[in-house]
């Protein structure tokens, strides 16, 4: 079975149970998404097909034959960090790192969704657009992302430097 | 989780024809299926992918809506329509679950995922009727904090933890569905069942049929309609209990509403006494508190969710309350 992974080619001879997580992990050697719950509830396994955030645990990877998936292993360039992984670093945006990379992929596809013009639940006005990046739009839409550190206001703190500073 | 043969389905015909063998399932977004599986509660000797059938949302002739059921949450959520039209429907979505979740999850997935509680999880340690039919209930004289207080039996306490179930509920939507002997549609409030004797009996749908589409009836004053939430922390968690609601206030009295509660009992609940009690009284919040109390007259609260009842009637007003005053 064939997929897109960081922009390469990847063959994998899968058990239709193999999770998307499974398949980066187990045979892709692509540890960056964390098994944390592997139940959909932590979002350490985060990753973005063709840009749109996913929980790779409860994914299926049959459902994902031929798809684009890019994990935090694919979002540096040239050796160069992505904007956001920079400013987590600056901002003190991990302790111990292990949700960092699902906080990262989750983020990349939430600016997407702003850029979509996809309302929240803290949204006042539906019709509204585009919708402002508030603090509470940010947390609300980060909320399936859980940090058992509480590095809270330094992710929050990166996240807005990279898509509600850059913004303005 | 067991082994399964993986099939996909290129169009509902297909998808019923593939299904017909006994013990498969059909596949959605897998957010609640795939877990159950990885927990061995659903052992699926086949599953079929519905995820390549109709994910459009169209405007119909009468001006409705028809939803294929393939949508995923968040495009139906972002819809402009639906925004504009059904905004219930749209703060539902937006109230379920992570932004994750709802990009996989379908239409069709989120009505059918299992009414459950965590005893219903605890294999090893929980007596369960809808996991183990005629075993017991443990949740009843367990921590029921979360459990339902209207339409439960004996046999089962659960309450079904949609919210996008709920405001279809409200907003008198239909399913459109495909079995072996053709198709039929089916009233949203008809789909879901209450446990009675037959917890793990969910849904009315016939083995093998599929929900191909729901359909939202034109609701003129559903532009004023909301969804409210109450839970244990500001995001990513089920229901203590919610509401969805459409009013329509003319000079002052309430000419017609729509109102369903969530997080209260195992399927989405429908509160026809409190529009029935609302119909031509004045728009104004002792007549909602009024209403709140007609429909949850017969709830009965267990050892740890007496508290719900209280709370269901005060955020049914509040939420009646907000919207009588949007358009006062």
């Amino acid at each position: 079975m064939r997929f897109v992974i960081n922009g390469e080619d990847f063959v994998a001879d899968i058990d239709p149970r193999t999770s998307v997580l499974d398949l980066l992990r187990e045979h892709a050697g692509l540890y960056g998404a964390k098994k944390g719950c592997n139940q959909g509830a932590c979002g350490a396994c985060t990753v973005l097909v063709d840009g749109e955030r996913i929980l790779s645990c409860l994914a299926l990877a049959v459902q994902y034959e031929a798809r684009s998936i890019t994990t935090i292993e694919g979002l540096s360039e040239n050796g160069v960090l992505h904007p956001l992984q920079q400013a987590f670093i600056e901002h003190d945006g991990f302790q111990c790192g292990y949700c960092t990379p699902g906080q990262i992929c989750s983020a990349i596809g939430m600016a997407a969704e702003m850029r979509r013009g996809i309302p929240s639940r803290v949204t006042a006005d539906l019709s509204a657009e585009p919708i402002a990046l508030t603090p509470d739009e940010l947390r609300e839409r980060m909320s399936g992302n859980l940090c058992r550190c509480g590095a809270y206001n330094g992710i929050v703190e990166a996240i807005s430097e990279v898509f509600v500073e850059a913004a303005q | 989780m067991n082994m399964f043969t993986y099939m996909r389905a290129s169009t509902a015909v297909d998808a019923v024809r593939l299904a017909g063998e006994p013990n498969s399932k059909y596949l959605g977004g897998g957010t609640n299926l795939v877990d159950l599986m990885r927990e061995t509660l659903e052992r699926p000797a086949a599953l079929v992918d519905v995820t390549a059938l109709s994910n459009s949302i169209e405007e119909q002739e009468d001006g409705g809506l028809l939803i294929g059921a393939a949508a995923r949450n968040t495009l139906v959520a972002e819809h402009r329509l639906v925004r504009t039209r059904y905004p219930a429907l749209a703060r539902a979505i937006l109230a379920g679950a992570s932004a994750q979740i709802r990009n996989m999850a379908t239409v069709g997935g989120n009505i059918l995922q299992r009414t459950r509680c965590t005893y219903f999880y605890d294999d090893d340690g929980s007596r369960c009727n809808k996991r183990n039919p005629g075993q017991g209930c443990d949740a009843k004289e367990g921590f029921n904090r979360y459990h339902a207080i209207l339409g439960s039996s004996p046999c089962c306490v659960a309450t079904h933890p949609s919210d996008m179930c709920v405001a279809l509920a409200a907003l008198d939507a239909t399913v459109h569905l495909r079995g072996s002997a053709g198709e039929r549609k089916l009233a949203f409030v008809d789909l879901h069942r209450l446990p009675e004797e037959h917890p793990e009996h969910e849904t009315n749908l016939e083995p093998g049929e599929l929900i191909i589409a729901v359909e939202l009836p034109p609701l003129p004053f559903a532009t004023y309609s909301t969804y409210r939430k109450v839970r244990d922390r500001a995001s990513y968690a089920f229901a203590v209990v919610s509401v969805a609601a459409a009013l329509d206030v003319q000079e002052g009295v309430v000419r017609d509403v729509r109102l369903a509660l969530g997080g209260v009992a195992h399927k989405p609940w429908r509160a026809r006494k409190a529009e029935a009690f609302l119909r031509g009284q004045p728009a104004q919040e002792a007549h909602f508190r009024a209403a709140a109390e007609a429909e949850l007259a017969d709830a009965q609260s267990l050892l740890y969710n007496g508290f719900k009842i209280e709370l269901a009637a005060r955020t049914l007003a509040a939420v009646l309350t907000e919207l009588s005053e949007a358009q006062a």
